[in-house]
């Protein structure tokens, strides 16, 4: 993908003034309530004019206010995924995904329709009217609705917002199956860091109406980690439960991880705060915490009194811990030191 | 029917078809002003407003003299009328056009209070998926607000089965040409011992609205349940 945007938009309150371009195949919109990210995804879409710029995906114009050009919506071929799933509520489940399939020339249906209703396991409710679906089957719906009509570029405008926790991380499975077997550029748009880290590789950061700057995901997470005080998450892979005791033993590379939480056979996706990771010099001889994991320092970040130290372990596993910079003097730690991180089994959180 | 003499039959025929016409000829302008009203935003749209509805607060008989300038041989659309030989004044048009005119803004209030619940988001939505303005129209507005549009039918067709003071104006009170049921019924009264024949025209006129009303009720409740599924 590759889009160019430069425009501007006054309105009463604010001016929307971006400038970027995006080539990552899957690109999130970050900032906070009110910073225009919403502005932004209609002036993409084709629902809103901007005043002036130049808006080109691909190479083609979707508007030039130099040149003229102002493609309407269903020209642009840009699909969008509301906050709320917005299912148009006269037509049943299967009337509603095939709504923008019908309108797309032939030539460009590119998406197997039955292989995308498996993906999002729809089959069941294709008979169903609209209003008798829960918010995660609604979101499923929207999505695939819009992903059926083939478009160049999906906006996704805060798609998980408003759904609950575990409804959510039901969802982010199914959203990154379909973006990866079909192949679809992605702009999303959120304020949820989480979110964006497990659905895009770069941000663009918006602030009162502005592009502030562009940045891969990652490193948006530690800025975080130094600037706020809910640390850095970080997500991590485990394989294969096996009970132990009132535990359960996971495989993470050539570790194992203990949590309290039990999970399916194959991927597990967990979440272990920054916080939540202790770090020794010296094996502990007895701690309650369950997990001591041998590793070594790759590197060290921010400057502020927060510190983040980036592990790597066996099996190249990486993590993430804060600590205070007076630790990071009294233990030593600097790139190359030998450590243990200690981690309570309760620590690890099961996302999906 | 012995209780209907057989220009009461004809009376009751002129109201049925004036109502049917004057209903099906304004639905479509009564569609496009509501969304007009409803979607567009331009200046001057309260100016529009106002001239919408006025015929609902003016006197009929008003609205009537009005028309009758403005068709009139030496009105607006006199000579234009004239030269293509059309007459309104005094014909069955006439009384189509003064109770089109009058319950115009019936339908369109019903209507847009009906547009005006669907969500514009929707409309982006269907926009997104590549529906043009006029697929969009028909796919989702239309759909969206055909039970108001329902309902604002039957509110002009009972309308015009009772339209009087524009009526007798605009196209008089010829029996067998422009003479419906209200029109006939103030014949009777104003002839002795008229107040029988008077009378079973009052019950015709309230079964005729009850029909309308009950039919109109099942569509309703019809589409109701086809949304709700």
């Amino acid at each position: 993908m590759r889009l160019e945007v430069a425009v501007s938009k006054k309105f009463e309150s604010f001016t929307l003034k971006a400038d970027f371009t995006v080539t990552a195949q899957r690109c999130g919109v970050f900032g906070p309530s009110g910073s225009g990210k919403s502005t932004l995804m209609h002036l993409l879409a084709g629902l809103l004019t901007p005043d002036e710029g130049r808006i080109s995906l691909a190479g083609e114009a979707m508007f030039d206010s130099a040149k003229n050009i102002d493609l309407r919506p269903e020209e642009r071929r840009i699909g969008v995924v509301f906050q709320h799933s917005h299912l148009f509520p006269h037509l049943n489940v299967q009337r509603n995904l095939f709504y923008g399939w019908k309108r797309t020339p032939e030539a460009e249906r590119r998406i197997a329709s039955d292989a995308l209703i498996k993906v999002l396991n729809l089959e069941h409710l294709l008979e169903r009217g609209v209003g008798s679906l829960s918010g995660g089957e609604k979101q499923r719906v929207a999505l695939a609705r819009t992903v059926l009509a083939c478009p160049r570029l999906i906006l996704m405008d805060e798609p998980l917002t408003g759904l609950d926790e575990q409804l959510k991380y039901q969802i982010i499975p199914y959203l990154k199956k379909v973006f990866a077997e079909f192949d679809i550029p992605l702009l999303f748009i959120s304020h949820s860091l989480q979110e964006m880290r497990l659905l895009t590789e770069e941000v663009l950061v918006f602030e009162k109406g502005r592009v502030e700057e562009s940045m891969p995901v990652d490193e948006l997470a530690r800025n975080h980690l130094t600037t706020s005080n809910r640390g850095y998450a970080n997500f991590l892979s485990l394989y294969d439960p096996c009970p132990q005791g009132d535990l359960w033993r996971y495989r993470w590379g050539e570790e194992s991880l203990i949590s309290t939480e039990s999970g399916i056979d194959g991927e597990n996706l967990f979440e272990l705060g920054s916080k939540d990771i202790t770090l020794f010099k010296k094996h502990p001889q007895a701690t309650s915490a369950r997990n001591l994991i041998a590793c070594s320092v790759v590197g060290v970040f921010g400057d502020g009194n927060r510190v983040g130290v980036e592990l790597s372990c066996a099996g190249g596993g990486r993590l993430i811990s804060q600590i205070v910079p007076e630790s990071v003097r009294e233990l030593d730690i600097r790139e190359g030191v030998q450590v243990i991180a200690v981690i309570k089994a309760s620590a690890l959180r099961r996302l999906c | 029917m012995s209780f209907l003499s057989p220009q009461d039959m004809q009376a009751i025929w002129l109201s049925v078809k004036v109502a049917c016409a004057a209903t099906l000829f304004s639905a479509p302008f009564g569609f496009a002003a509501a969304y007009f009203l409803v979607f567009v935003r331009l200046p001057g749209k309260a100016f529009l407003e106002g001239i919408i509805n006025l015929p609902l607060v003016l006197p009929p008989v008003v609205v009537g003299y009005l028309l009758l300038l403005f068709f009139g041989q030496s009105g607006a659309l006199g000579p234009l009328l004239r030269s293509l030989d059309i007459r309104i004044i005094f014909t069955l048009t006439g009384a189509i056009i003064a109770s089109s005119v009058v319950g115009f803004p019936l339908l369109v209030r019903s209507i847009r209070i009906g547009m005006e619940e669907i969500d514009e988001r929707y409309l982006q939505a269907s926009r997104t998926l590549g529906a043009c303005w006029w697929d969009t129209l028909f796919s989702i507005i239309l759909p969206l607000s055909i039970r108001a549009l329902l309902a604002g039918m039957t509110l002009m067709f009972a309308r015009s089965l009772g339209e009087f003071g524009a009526t007798i104006i605009l196209a008089g009170n010829i029996p067998g040409v422009t003479q419906t049921i209200p029109l006939a019924i103030y014949e009777y009264t104003n002839t002795p011992g008229g107040d029988r024949m008077a009378m079973s025209l009052c019950l015709v006129s309230i079964a005729l609205s009850l029909l309308v009303l009950l039919v109109s009720e099942s569509v309703t409740r019809s589409y109701k349940r086809r949304t709700a599924r």
